[in-house]
């Protein structure tokens, strides 16, 4: 039987909605992990299990795994900290990813640390240590916490060995051996305040590549959307017609490249949807223009804020579109954005929504 | 033996880990250690590595806050407190 299921990171644990294929009705059940903080949660097609990147403030990160879609539930964090002789501790575990039968979690401070036994044990895979950058991370002053962790893993779909990640404040950087060496990917973009080096010094909120086309990526930056023709390489600025340069999540169509979906926030303190009113952004033509969309969406007093994880899309034919907010509430969309309805209220304050479909 | 009583939020995460526990130890570090030996896993998530204490968690040996070397006799009273952490 096919079922859409989502994971939802909250403050207080892991969420799990389940539905039949045609989404209609949803079944939620939660809260998993005894409710650690849960940064970052995603299925492994490939084994099946769900994992959950979780810190807690008593008793420290560890990454969360149920082979059982949520019925039963283990934890490790053997082998997730940094050698002896590194003054750096992990304050948090941030992003997971699987790619060629391990499974990658990124870390504050930044590091990187694989499993290749499910989630049973953990390496450490890479700090990026040497980068342009990373004496302001590896700076023990700036931990913990640095805010200067690793918020994204994103594999590349046709070679095991290559992926993404991004460092906070710093910048995307790409691996094509698997970690061993790296390479900012950051030219063509914008920063309003000094960089110390030329090649980062960026602040990347939000990186996603359109399945469709392994080289259009689009990034939600601090500082304006941008898009990528060259898998990384060099990006292009297309914030020109949202209300807002700032934001933290995206999204991209999975079966059109050119579809692109952002929530603008408010850049200030409140990092909440401008005015009180609720809306998702699209571009359909990689963003040459630009639709609000908000039926359905709060249009009062609607001060939502929606997290750098915190947006989804599935991959049916058309598309399932879900965000969360900190003030935990769930929004899908099954109609590409043009309408949108409520799946859960109460929920603790999101911080990750991601989907898969199980078959 | 010594009485040492964990927080709620630990006997969740260990199978039949009970709130109190007797255990014969001369110092702080060496109940931990033996709660250890007895629930795999457990030392991780009271100390850093380093060995320290974490941030949040707290303990005290017959009333006075503890630290990893705090002495501990055959009939102290150890609490593990998971201290204030936000709502």
């Amino acid at each position: 039987m096919t079922r859409t299921l989502l994971m939802i990171g909250t403050r207080k644990g892991l969420f799990l909605l389940a539905s039949e294929r045609d989404r209609s009705a949803w079944r939620i059940r939660g809260p998993f992990c005894e409710s650690w903080p849960i940064y970052h949660a995603i299925h492994d097609p490939g084994s099946g299990t769900v994992f959950a990147a979780a810190a807690s403030d008593w008793h420290g990160s560890a990454v969360w795994r149920s082979s059982d879609l949520g019925e039963t539930w283990a934890f490790s964090s053997e082998g997730i900290g940094f050698p002896d002789d590194d003054p750096r501790s992990v304050s948090k575990l941030s992003t997971l990813a699987v790619q060629d039968g391990r499974v990658l979690v990124g870390a504050e401070a930044p590091g990187i640390f694989a499993s290749g036994d499910g989630g049973e044990s953990w390496s450490l895979l890479t700090t990026l240590a040497g980068q342009p950058g990373s004496e302001a991370w590896d700076d023990p002053a700036n931990q913990p916490p640095g805010h200067l962790g690793v918020s994204a893993i994103m594999p590349d779909p046709d070679d095991p060995s290559a992926f993404l990640t991004i460092v906070q404040g710093i910048g995307a950087f790409e691996t094509a051996d698997g970690g061993e060496t790296w390479s900012p990917r950051n030219r063509g973009l914008r920063a309003d305040w000094p960089r110390p080096h030329e090649e980062v010094g960026f602040c990347v909120h939000r990186l996603v590549r359109a399945p469709s086309d392994r080289d259009r990526l689009y990034q939600q930056n601090h500082v304006g959307v941008h898009r990528s023709d060259d898998g990384g390489r060099s990006w292009t600025e297309i914030t020109d017609g949202l209300p807002s340069e700032f934001g933290f999540a995206a999204a991209v169509h999975p079966h059109d490249r050119d579809t692109f979906y952002v929530i603008p926030l408010d850049p200030g303190h409140a990092r909440c949807m401008p005015e009180g009113h609720a809306a998702v952004w699209r571009t359909s033509n990689a963003g040459g223009s630009w639709q609000r969309l908000d039926r359905g969406l709060p249009q009062e007093n609607a001060h939502l804020g929606v997290l750098r994880a915190a947006m989804a899309i599935d991959r049916e034919d058309v598309p399932g579109l879900y965000f969360g907010t900190s003030t935990g509430q769930l929004y899908a969309s099954f109609d590409e954005g043009q309408t949108w309805s409520e799946l859960a209220d109460y929920l603790p304050a999101i911080w990750s929504v991601e989907v898969a479909t199980i078959e | 033996m010594a009485e040492v009583h964990l927080p709620a939020t630990l006997a969740p995460l260990f199978a039949g880990l009970p709130r109190r526990v007797e255990v014969d130890a001369t110092t702080v570090a060496d109940a931990i250690a033996a709660l250890e030996q007895r629930w795999p896993g457990l030392r991780d998530r009271l100390l850093e590595p380093g060995p320290s204490i974490r941030r949040h968690i707290h303990v005290y040996v017959d009333r006075e806050r503890a630290g990893l070397e705090s002495r501990i006799s055959q009939d102290s009273r150890v609490d593990v407190i998971a201290a204030i952490s936000g709502g």
